[in-house]
């Protein structure tokens, strides 16, 4: 299967295996932080939840939702990145991914990347910035307890 | 997965010699996008410029351009008869009566908001109705909208089929003495059906309704004959025809332009001014305030020249065999279902593949090179209607080629083995 430059740089097995299997994709019942993301643009729809207890931690964390497969697959790799997080761990993770996403960074320069280092082809296709970015955004929105985010 | 690509591979066709020498004509398509030559296949959005135009436009910058109707100097006079000359290629080209009737707009958006603000404003009230296609574009529905709160009209919606076509029946029925204005494209830029604009246009002249019939996506591609087809007013954009952006046609029957009141007030439009008293100029200048589009407009007329100059039968039947070529290769690729498959279409495949969504298949073909629009088309109400989020739109226009109706096919199918699609 061969794929050029751009997209193939996007389009990695990484991604379309979260796109094809998304983990944590399930609602929380009585969750401690909800938001709607909604990217206009697109279509691209998702409702991040999230159990945060007492210490700032995040115990438990999914989505639900319908999109393109950059958006799918960046919800699903970010919950099992958050999960057992702090809210300050998940801010800066939530920053350095942004960053790298809009060209800011590459993905070495920081460890905590890595995990994420498949989204770092975004950078060069300014429209689909915003489908790898709108989890975090709604996961954002949700901390703090905005309900409704759009990142048209 | 290489089977069916031998498969769709082994029954190529071949393009024309004269679509081939047409292609020279447009530089663009020489461009290389990422190692691969372009496959310029939203043509919906917006189509290729030919080099006569771009001359033309050129041509006037270099030796003509000064402002129009103002001044008695040579260039002026120029620039005046080369803008007026145009208005009456495009009179010409659509079989208006009289270049009264041909107003420059900045395009198809420009064109409607001008009728609804001022034809729609003047002759519609409280429990009035306009009738508005499932298949419009936003722009043949949101100034209606606009309009109907400030009068109090009502909108109601003409209902389509499966295949994309309108719901005539649906249409007769809703025809009742409420009805003031209809609103209908003649061809859909989401779904390619092209709708009855002469059948509806007697319907309604019968009943003293006027039509407002969108034109973007039909001049283009087949003659449009104002005239014959019976229509009030007739919308269309430059930048879809060849022609240059930033200008396009309202065409009016002269009996309503001459009773409607100007949209926009400025100079140009009036015949006299005072504090007191102000008397508007005559048709079309009534609706043209402030300083024209002059250059796109001679542009315009640059691009019906050129229209002119081919064999227009001949396009549109080779269109139609790029379509037919095109739903034949799109059919053999697993999991793609086309959206609008109404009799009579034009070479516009509007389509969904099985679980992958369009901004996917959008960046991945434009990794191969192919451009092509995914999204809703500014006709989110299609989409509703079929329950899609958004399609793929492959459009064509009469320089593309079987060619790149294979690169496109080949494209698709690596979307498809990517993300594992069946059928
Ligand atoms: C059917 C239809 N109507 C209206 C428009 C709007 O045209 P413009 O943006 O040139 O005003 C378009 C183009 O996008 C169209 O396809």
């Amino acid at each position: 299967m061969l794929l050029t430059n751009r997209s193939k740089n996007l389009y990695q097995e990484v991604i379309l295996d979260h796109n094809k299997n998304p983990r944590n994709y399930r609602a929380i019942e009585n969750p401690s932080h909800f938001a709607k993301g909604n990217n206009p643009l697109c279509g691209d729809k998702l409702d991040v939840y999230l159990t945060v207890d007492e210490n700032n931690v995040v115990t438990d964390v999914s989505f639900v939702g319908d999109g393109c497969a950059i958006s799918k697959a960046s919800a699903s790799i970010m919950t099992t990145l958050v999960k057992d997080k702090t809210i300050d761990e998940v801010h800066k993770l939530f920053e350095g991914f942004h960053d790298m996403a809009t060209g800011k960074i590459e993905p070495d320069d920081d460890p905590k990347l890595r995990r994420l280092r498949a989204f770092s082809g975004v950078k060069d296709l300014p429209a689909r910035v915003k489908c790898a970015t709108l989890a975090w955004h709604t996961l954002d929105a949700a901390l703090k307890d905005k309900e409704i985010v759009s990142t048209e | 997965m290489d089977t069916v690509s031998n498969d769709i591979l082994s029954q190529k066709r071949e393009t024309p010699g004269r679509i081939l020498e047409i292609r020279r004509d447009f530089p663009i398509l020489n461009r290389v996008i990422q190692d691969k030559p372009l496959v310029y296949l939203d043509n919906g959005a917006s189509t290729q410029m030919p080099r006569q135009v771009m001359d033309t436009i050129t041509a006037y910058h270099e030796f003509h351009h000064s402002n129009v109707h103002r001044g008695v100097h040579q260039l002026s006079q120029e620039a005046t008869d080369l803008y007026e000359g145009a208005r009456e290629k495009v009179r010409s080209f659509i079989g208006a009566k009289s270049t009264k009737e041909i107003v420059y707009t900045s395009g198809t958006t420009a064109a409607i908001n001008l009728v609804a603000n001022s034809y729609g404003t003047a002759n519609l009230t409280k429990g009035d109705k306009i009738l508005i296609s499932n298949m419009e574009h936003h722009a043949n529905i949101v100034p209606w909208y606009m309009i109907a709160r400030k009068t109090g009209a009502e909108i109601v919606v003409i209902p389509i089929h499966d295949d994309g076509s309108l719901d005539m029946d649906a249409f007769v029925e809703l025809l009742d003495e409420k009805v003031k204005i209809v609103c209908v494209n003649h061809v859909s830029n989401a779904l390619g059906t092209v709708n009855p604009i002469n059948e509806i246009a007697v319907l309604c002249r019968e009943k003293n309704i006027a039509t407002v019939v969108d034109g973007a996506q039909a001049i283009g591609h087949f003659p449009v004959d104002v005239t014959d087809l019976g229509v009030d007013f007739y919308a269309f954009s430059g930048h879809k025809m060849h022609g240059p952006t930033g200008i396009g046609i309202l065409y009016g029957r002269e009996e309503l332009l001459e009773s409607m009141e100007p949209f926009m007030g400025g100079g140009d439009m009036i015949l006299s001014v005072s504090f007191d008293e102000i008397s508007w100029n005559e048709l079309p200048y009534k609706f043209e305030a402030g300083t024209p589009p002059i250059a796109q407009a001679i542009g315009l007329g640059a691009a019906i020249d050129y229209l002119n100059s081919l064999d227009r039968e001949f396009l549109e039947s080779y269109e139609q065999q790029l379509l037919e070529y095109a739903n034949e290769k799109l059919s053999q690729i697993p999991g793609v279902r086309i959206i609008g498959t109404a009799e009579g279409k034009i070479s516009l495949n509007s389509f969904v593949i099985n679980g992958v969504h369009p901004h996917d298949i959008g960046t991945i073909l434009d990794g191969e090179g192919v451009a092509v629009r995914t999204g809703q088309h500014c006709a989110e109400p299609v989409m509703d209607r079929f329950g899609i989020p958004a399609t793929t739109r492959a459009s064509m226009a009469f320089y593309n080629t079987f060619e790149e109706i294979d690169a496109l096919a080949d494209a698709l199918l690596k979307v498809t083995e990517l993300f594992d699609v069946t059928d």
